[in-house]
């Protein structure tokens, strides 16, 4: 699925962040990371919780002035201000929706409208014939991308009423209204089910066959494995390793990253003793027992690992 | 639905209940017609015989209305038209309006003359009569929500104190289920429910203004008779279909709107209440240009106030008064308007700037020292403990009228068989600009920039992550209220003939000051234009009418914003957005064009049963 990538336009670096350090007080969030996204390409950020993904996404976005290092969109660097990333074409999503909960669906990609029409106080007060036709061409354009993400019939509700999975299309919808070249996604399946997943993989992939790049944080693996030709892992604020799902999904740190890295020594042979004690004891007493020993036994060699 | 219940609040018949109604609305209206007093001592004067005065008409208007409503529920067709959600909740409430203004009254009199001995037979008859409608009304079957259903706070559980929370809950009225509208009326319906409308608020309204300023009783018999016949409207569904019919025809109906307060000067032959009227238009207007900054930006300013102050001072030091620094200089009027927002617009910009880089709390701490800094500096600058600039305390007096095409405001001119005097001439001139704010007000909410300043409200990370320039959109918004404030400003200080730092205040016992501005906004319905100028109407007109109330008026007004913020947080009039944000339905907000064309067993038979019904 990730090989019918649409690269018939020569590639093309969309966003180069370099050396990206974020630091709160003592505490450095995000240590002197670089990462490039191409045109045509989904790339993948992964990495345990707390391992400063989100703070990176909000370097890259200006809503966070990074310490060091320098973010450029096709070559030209970003002054560390929301607005101005996404007028320079880089537009994103939030992980815990926030759309405008009290405007109507129409409204809120209208207001995604905002960098890309220039009617100002004048404009709407005087209601020329221009003013009436960037109106029209706005409506008509979020139609348009409320179509595409399937939301045209529930053009006139309000945000809030909309159910949870069409919150995030919204959302979506109205970060592709600033007519992005690069799209940010934090976390766009939080909280769907198996359906809703798919459909936004589906909606993913449609995205970036309109040649949009898209960089996405997600926890979950198969999402990501499924749709990025690129994958990055951040641990502890550090980029650890870059490169495509297998290369990734291969490496030993990745998974020692997120499940934790054996011991040398005896304790782990003694959980590994309990656990073929106690997988023999469920064996006798029946067979009911037996995966949940074998869990038990994990667990009990994931804490020893700490 | 199993929340409501329909059932009588005193046990009844049905049938008897329905014909007690109709008889006590038919003797409470007879006895309009019979002297209720001896004495004319009682204001309104209502002793005589054949005609009703005062809170005779009132009652008369209220039992009328009960009456109609009342005949509604014996199958008679064109009346239903009134009462379109064919429930008795409306009857039941215009007969506690009649009861509460005719008992109002009895007891009114008694107190007021010392003793029932100063009631004639008449006022007798009326309260017997009110006594029997409302009995018979709360006999009928009303939409109720179930005692279960209601929340019992703590304190009711307590033996003292349950019987009060008991007595609280007697009537539990619930709005009563609405038949969705199953086509849109023919446009000419739509247009006669507007006009309709609009006439019947106009004269509601010029009664109001027109009680006499020392009859407390009368204005407030007018008050307990426009809420519950507001409610009762409500419950029966016709004011939703009027403001139904507004959002169909909006051009329309702001025409009319307009065109009926034009009508209002000539309504009154006395000029005291054409300066009433000019009063409340400045100070709707006013807080119709805190609408765009509370109500569309969010941004909780208050010291709002000021502009409205520097516009009025601008507009004095150019007037040419001798007072004024520069005594010289006069400009044209429409010169020293532009001044006056020039002015206005230079503060708003100076004291946003700094300021709008905070948010929430701050913002509003910094705004209300700012609006004393206004009025404290306005204050000193008298040549002594500062620049000599305002005169300090005394202000500029004898500013002198405006002259707009060699047409002059401060004359009495005579139209026919009309007399508009000064004020009147004022109330014209403020109703242009108040068009023009309104104008202002709906197509900036309603275009991009607009959309921004609701993004901001509701999220101002994420509206600046969708391209947003915060700060600017801000600043325009706080410049544009503050310029429309000015604007207001300068016909305040011509039609007050003089201008001084009193008013400029944060809070005080009389509008305009920003408390009271703010309130108006709030009480009316944010994000709205009715909302305001109806808040600023009601701010304006009570305090005015209820002089008894003097020294209690803060006391009354913040127990009146206690008590709305409870029951009503949305305001008077609600913006669609903020219904649901405090009463969530857990029903999807579906506009009515898309009535669901599928949904066939409800929409069929619902125009059978109306005729049915009827």
């Amino acid at each position: 699925m990730t090989t019918m990538t649409t690269t018939t336009t020569p590639q093309q670096t969309v966003l180069e962040a370099r050396g990206v350090t974020m630091r709160f007080g003592g505490l450095t969030a995000v240590r002197n990371v670089d990462l490039t996204v191409s045109t045509g390409e989904i790339v993948g950020l992964i990495g345990p919780n707390g391992a400063g993904k989100t703070t990176f996404f909000n370097c890259l976005t200006g809503l966070y002035h990074p310490t060091e290092g320098t973010v450029a969109y096709k070559g030209t660097t970003l002054p560390p201000k929301p607005h101005l990333v996404t007028k320079a074409g880089m537009a994103r999503t939030f992980q815990n929706i926030r759309l405008f909960a009290n405007m109507t669906v129409l409204e809120n990609v209208l207001v995604g409208r905002h960098t890309r029409t220039k009617e100002g106080l004048w404009s709407a007060l005087l209601r020329g014939p221009g003013f009436r036709k960037a109106e029209a061409a706005s409506e008509e354009r979020a139609m348009e991308l409320l179509k595409f993400t399937g939301l045209d019939h529930k053009r006139d509700h309000l945000a809030r009423s909309l159910p949870y999975g069409e919150q995030r299309k919204l959302e979506i919808a109205r970060a592709l209204a600033s007519e992005p070249g690069l799209l940010l996604l934090d976390e766009p399946t939080a909280g769907m089910n198996p359906q809703e997943t798919r459909a936004t993989e589906e909606l993913v992939f449609a995205i970036r066959d309109k040649g949009i790049a898209v960089l996405v944080i997600e926890h979950d693996m198969r999402f990501i494995f499924n749709l990025c030709d690129r994958v990055a892992v951040l641990v502890q604020g550090e980029k650890l390793v870059e490169g495509t799902s297998d290369v990734v999904q291969g490496d030993e740190r990745v998974v020692a990253a997120y499940l934790g890295t054996p011991f040398e020594g005896a304790p782990e042979d003694t959980a590994l003793a309990e656990v073929q004690a106690a997988e023999s004891h469920a064996a006798e007493d029946g067979t009911a027992g037996t995966a949940e020993a074998a869990e038990e036994g994990d667990a009990a060699q994931g804490d020893d690992d700490k | 639905m199993t929340n409501t219940e329909t059932t009588p609040v005193v046990p009844l018949p049905a049938n008897t209940a329905r014909h007690l109604t109709t008889a006590g609305a038919l003797i409470t209206i007879a006895s309009t017609f019979l002297s209720w007093t001896w004495t004319s001592a009682f204001p309104g004067d209502l002793t005589v015989y054949g005609y009703p005065a005062g809170l005779q008409i009132i009652t008369l208007v209220t039992a009328a209305l009960t009456l109609l409503l009342a005949l509604t529920g014996y199958k008679s067709g064109a009346l239903a038209r009134l009462n379109p959600s064919r429930s008795n909740n409306p009857t039941a409430l215009a007969a506690l309006g009649t009861f509460g203004v005719v008992w109002f009254t009895a007891i009114a009199i008694a107190v007021d003359l010392g003793g029932l001995v100063n009631l004639d037979p008449g006022g007798y008859i009326a309260a017997v009569g009110a006594l029997i409608t409302a009995t018979g009304a709360l006999g009928l079957p009303l939409h109720r929500n179930t005692r279960d259903s209601l929340h019992t706070p703590d304190w009711a559980e307590r033996p003292a104190l349950a019987p009060v929370h008991r007595a609280l809950h007697t009537l539990r009225l619930a709005k009563p289920p609405q038949a969705r509208p199953t086509s849109t009326p023919e446009p000419w319906i739509d247009r006669l429910t507007i006009t309709v409308g609009i006439a019947l608020g106009l004269v509601v309204f010029t009664y109001g203004i027109g009680t006499d300023d020392n009859a407390s009783e009368t204005f407030i018999g007018y008050l307990i008779a426009i809420t519950l016949t507001a409610i009762a409207l409500h419950h029966s569904g016709a004011l939703d279909r009027f403001t139904n019919a507004t959002t169909r025809h909006k051009a329309l109906s702001a025409v009319l709107a307009f065109v009926a307060a034009a009508l209002f000067p000539f309504t009154q032959s006395n000029d005291h209440n054409a300066n009433l009227g000019v009063n409340i238009l400045i100070f709707a207007t006013v807080a119709l240009g805190l609408n765009i900054v509370v109500g569309l930006t969010g941004l909780l300013d208050l010291g709002y106030v000021a502009f409205l102050g520097v516009g009025a001072y601008a507009a004095a030091l150019v007037s040419g008064s001798e007072f004024s620094r520069f005594s010289g200089v006069q400009f044209p009027f429409w010169a020293a308007a532009l001044t006056g927002m020039a002015a206005s617009l230079v503060f708003g910009v100076l004291i946003g700037a700094p300021t709008l880089r905070l948010r929430g709390d701050y913002l509003a701490i910094v705004t209300l020292g700012f609006g004393e800094i206004f009025r404290l500096a306005v204050n000193n600058m008298d040549g002594t403990s500062g620049p000599n600039l305002t005169n300090g305390p005394n202000g500029i007096s004898r500013i002198p009228d405006l002259k707009v095409f060699g047409f002059n405001l401060g004359d009495a001119h005579t139209f026919g068989s009309f007399t508009l005097g000064r004020f009147a001439n004022y109330f014209f001139l403020m109703l242009l600009f108040t068009a023009i704010v309104v104008l202002v007000f709906t197509r900036a909410s309603n275009s991009r920039i607009g959309r921004s300043w609701i993004a901001i409200r509701e999220d101002e990370t994420a509206a600046t992550a969708m391209g947003i320039n915060g700060f600017r959109v801000k600043l325009i918004a706080f410049a544009l209220g503050a310029s429309l404030a000015g604007l207001s400003g300068t016909v305040m200080a011509h039609v007050n003939y003089s201008v001084n730092p009193q008013p400029y205040m944060f809070a005080g016992a009389a509008p305009p000051n920003s408390a009271f501005l703010l309130a108006a906004v709030v009480l009316g319905g944010m994000g709205t234009v009715s909302g305001p100028l109806l808040g600023a109407s009601l701010l304006y007109l009570i305090p005015e009418k209820l002089q008894f109330l003097k020294n209690y008026e803060l006391l009354a007004f913040g127990l009146a914003l206690v008590l709305l913020m409870r029951f009503r947080p949305e305001g008077i009039i609600a913006n669609r957005r903020r219904q649901l944000e405090f009463h969530d339905t857990g029903q999807l907000d579906i506009p009515e064009q898309q009535s669901l064309p599928d949904s066939t067993t409800g929409a069929a038979t619902a125009p059978d049963a109306t005729k049915a019904g009827a």
